[in-house]
């Protein structure tokens, strides 16, 4: 009942509205769809040698991360302080447990080879 | 957006839905520590992964089994059903008629069975080359990464069903939108699970 009356007052708002929110999907689809494409095609047609390859595969995963956090997730700085402090705290654990594991396990495989 | 109506991370369904919406601040915020620690799980399997990377012992290793066509196709229908998730979201903040609404999920429910078809296909795929997880240490990351990932799209089908029959039981009532918008982020996550496998373990392995 509340709605509707609110929804009368601001038609042509919800209307904009409507069309910034699907808007913003279509431009995280195609953005994502870019930068899915780009890094296949490169690995696909073998342009450039391995580690360089490796680098641009993690920066377009990145960037694609990005992007459907921001698009389809919905994630800005206008947050509430405390759901962006739980997304960047998850985000620091992740990095420091998973880097720090490769590290790891990386440096002992070098110092203790195993038998082949 | 402006501050004030940004209750939670996610779409928000605005104060047009009144007590709905003011419901929704606590319980997505509930579930978006559920998908944090999730986000954490898959960060140790994948670390799993890449540590195991060279225990191949003589098995088959990225080169002989995987195969990046059927990757990218699956790629691309995870990305898809993200768009349509996307849609049914906005079908349900702006009150479309409940049609559409069950019409964009349905479409994402295909979108999801068709990647799990895919996957398993890959997955047997493997297995006639080989590629079974006994086989080497190599072989058990992939397949506690990878099937990981599939068993949680196997749920968010079964999750999407679900909301589909409540919706033919009871309408579109709170319990209902606030499970769609949960299903919702659930579904933009798992895609985001994805870009890193499809990065990680197909691309990186396939260099």
């Amino acid at each position: 009942m509340n709605t509707n009356i609110e929804n009368s007052i601001h038609p042509i708002a919800s209307k904009q509205e409507e069309r910034r929110d699907f808007r913003s999907y279509v431009w995280g689809f195609c953005l994502a769809l870019l930068l899915t494409m780009v890094p296949f095609a490169l690995v696909y047609w073998l342009a450039i040698p391995r580690f360089p390859l490796l680098i641009l595969i993690g920066v377009f995963a990145l960037a694609q991360i990005l992007v459907h956090f921001r698009f389809f997730l919905h994630i800005g700085f206008k947050q509430k302080r405390e759901d962006l402090l739980l997304i960047l705290f998850s985000a620091l654990l992740l990095t420091i447990m998973v880097a720090g594991t490769i590290w790891i396990m990386a440096s002992l495989a070098m110092r203790m080879p195993l038998p082949m | 957006m402006n501050s004030p109506l940004v209750k939670h991370p996610g779409l928000n369904l605005g104060p047009s839905h009144g007590k709905d919406d003011e419901a929704a601040e606590t319980v997505m915020f509930g579930f978006w520590l559920f998908l944090m620690s999730d986000a954490i799980l898959f960060g140790m399997v994948f670390a799993t992964y890449v540590i195991s990377l060279n225990a191949t012992v003589g098995g088959p290793g990225p080169h002989d089994v995987y195969d990046i066509k059927s990757i990218f196709i699956e790629t691309l229908l995870l990305l898809i059903s993200s768009f349509t998730f996307g849609m049914a979201s906005l079908a349900l903040k702006y009150r479309h008629s409940t049609t559409r609404l069950l019409g964009w999920l349905g479409v994402t429910l295909l979108l999801g069975l068709g990647f799990l078809a895919l996957e398993l296909h890959d997955i047997l795929g493997m297995f006639a080359k080989g590629g079974v997880p006994n086989r080497s240490g190599f072989l058990s990351a992939f397949f506690d990464l990878v099937p990981l990932h599939g068993l949680h799209v196997s749920a968010g089908c079964l999750w999407l069903v679900c909301l589909v029959g409540q919706i033919a039981r009871f309408g579109i009532d709170r319990e209902v939108k606030l499970g769609i918008m949960r299903l919702a982020l659930f579904w933009h996550f798992l895609d985001i699970v994805w870009i890193a496998i499809f990065s990680v373990v197909y691309l990186a392995g396939l260099t």
